[in-house]
């Protein structure tokens, strides 16, 4: 190592530092955008000490620079007009784009070094191997995350698509890997052995995600979001880099934590939704018509509006039902007029809220609700018995208490307790079910009212009905 | 910068487990932000791609590394704006604002 190296190396395990106080930084949200800023000042020295390495080495052609200034431009021109507009309802599909464009980024290092270096036949496996893993691994993230990004955009049927053979695609292709990767361990120079493991490792992304349903979409993001992480350390193993090692297992580590996380809050293992067909993807169909069954109470937006206006504390649990229907302002001018009229408004936010972890809390804050009213889970289940009113909008499965009950679909998810407050008012279009298909138990309650109408209408007439309360 | 694979492998479990540790303090609210803050991290792979461009000598390893520079910065750049974006929007309960919480006195 001579002393560019050398310093460059020093500057790498400066920046894995900053990656890891970013992420530490995140633990609350007040210092959370400082730690974002830290690990963005860590990867731009980085990237610029690599840029001294590649001059002092002078092994790189003028034809190099100019690949190098071309695709950084062209590609930090996408990602920051990407960044910028996206909304943030379309949050999970740009999350899915950059987990597409991180794991094929990590599949074409191994490619060119493998075509490119002069390494000779007998490749050392230390290099080999995790380059074998890093094709398989980001290949299917490339493929798998296209797929789940098109179906959340909704370019893609979201419920479950399960073509003929699927399942003896996902059954073969896995013996594929383990064939193309023993080959091109043995013979790291053939292009064949390279392109056999790539080809069964883009299908098989394919054929993974396709078969799983929109509201599994929590799950699989974390998912590929793991595997992404994966295959980056392994083009680190490739290039004897640690940089790369550990931001990709710290990010390995990440989806990981998250994936288990999402699987726990919608009570399924991951090798179940992996092996999908199950998700009906957006809300089942509501069964429209189905009108008020038996032993459910219908109100009107005046009544809802007495309840939450001579209330002390009000709970609202959030679905994505608000967030499909754009409802995220109305709800935070209502949650404003009654704070202003002394009432305590909080947020009761269930993991799986949204399409993907944490999602609904970001609809929220963008409609300005201060994070402090934003409870999760738990925090939340200790609090309803306080509450007067439990307002719920767009959520059903994660509210029914049949949960803790053996012996149905839901039995042993984690729930919202919001049977426990003293009242609940349901805004809901129908009796329709939800993702899990069964009755809510919540709606025969006798201390819940339902009431009917479209999220944003509801809330808009419910906004109204209280103003000429308080005002 | 030649790497024992003993060495990289401690590094990578060792680095796993610091994952665990920082990511599992997280709490539910931050999810999003965390998950495209930790994807703006695995942007690092530009690194990777800047390497092998100056390996590259010819057209097939320049257009592969053109692509992986391509995706590799897109990755960084939107992954910490679009983060940096959204957690500009948490902010703490304004005190001029709307009613602080045990206020009783109606604005409108």
């Amino acid at each position: 190592m001579d002393t560019v190296e050398t310093v460059v190396a020093y500057v790498f395990l400066g920046a894995a530092a900053c990656f890891v106080l970013g992420l530490h930084f995140m633990n609350s949200p007040r210092t959370a955008r400082r730690g974002n800023a830290l690990s963005a000042a860590g990867m731009a020295t980085a990237i610029i000490a690599t840029a001294v390495l590649l001059a002092d080495q002078g092994t790189i052609t003028a034809t190099g620079w100019l690949v190098l200034i071309l695709g950084g431009v062209l590609g930090s021109a996408l990602g920051l007009y990407a960044a910028r507009t996206v909304a943030m309802t379309a949050m999970p599909q740009l999350v899915s784009l950059f987990n597409a464009v991180g794991g094929g980024a990590a599949v074409l290092i191994t490619v060119t070094d493998l075509l490119q270096s002069d390494h000779p036949g007998a490749l050392a496996a230390r290099i080999s191997v995790p380059g074998a893993l890093d094709i398989v691994i980001g290949a299917v993230t490339f493929s798998g995350s296209l797929i789940a990004a098109g179906k959340l955009q909704g370019t893609i049927a979201g419920r479950p698509i399960v073509f003929p053979g699927a399942r003896a695609a996902s059954v073969a292709l896995p013996g594929v890997f383990v064939l193309g990767a023993v080959w091109l361990v043995l013979d790291p120079g053939s292009l064949a052995a390279m392109l056999l493991l790539l080809a069964a490792a883009l299908a098989f992304g394919v054929s993974m995600v396709l078969p799983i349903g929109g509201a599994d979409m929590p799950v699989v993001i974390s998912l590929l979001n793991a595997f992404t992480g994966t295959a980056v350390a392994m083009a680190g193993f490739v290039l004897a880099t640690p940089a790369l090692i550990i931001a990709g297992a710290l990010v390995g580590a990440s989806g990981g934590i998250l994936t288990k996380l999402m699987a726990d809050a919608m009570n399924r293992s991951v090798p179940a939704i992996v092996m999908g067909g199950f998700g009906t993807g957006e809300n089942a169909a509501p069964a429209v018509g189905a009108g008020p069954a038996a032993g459910v109470r219908s109100v009107s937006a005046d009544d809802v509006a007495i309840q939450l206006a001579y209330a002390g504390k009000v709970i609202v649990v959030p679905g994505y039902g608000l967030a499909a229907a754009q409802a995220q302002h109305e709800l935070a001018d209502l949650a404003a007029l009654l704070q202003d009229h002394g009432v305590q408004v909080d947020y009761a936010i269930h993991p799986v809220a949204g399409r993907m972890p944490g999602h609904m809390n970001v609809l929220l804050a963008e409609a300005d609700v201060p994070y402090e009213q934003l409870k999760e889970m738990e925090e939340a289940n200790a609090q309803f018995a306080q509450a007067d009113v439990a307002l719920v909008i767009g959520a059903n499965d994660v509210t029914n208490p049949a949960a803790r009950r053996p012996g149905n679909a839901i039995s042993g998810m984690p729930i919202l307790d919001v049977d426990r407050a003293k009242s609940v008012v349901v805004i809901k279009r129908s009796m329709g079910h939800g993702y899990a298909g069964i009755d809510n138990e919540l709606y025969t309650d006798s201390k819940t009212g339902m009431f009917f109408a479209d999220a944003k209408k509801g809330l808009a007439e419910l906004k109204a009905a209280v103003r000429t309360f308080v005002g | 910068m030649k790497l024992e694979l003993l060495t990289a492998v401690t590094v990578f479990v060792l680095s796993v487990l610091v994952g665990f540790e920082v990511i599992s303090k997280v709490p539910a609210t931050l999810h999003t932000p965390l998950m495209s803050g930790a994807n703006a991290i695995h942007g690092i792979v530009v690194i990777g791609a800047m390497l092998i461009a100056a390996e590259s000598h010819d057209a097939v390893g320049y257009a592969l590394a053109f692509v992986a520079v391509a995706f590799g910065a897109m990755n960084v750049v939107g992954g910490y704006v679009v983060t940096d974006r959204m957690l500009h929007m948490f902010r703490p309960r304004r005190v001029t604002g709307r009613a602080v919480e045990g206020s009783t006195e109606g604005r409108d």
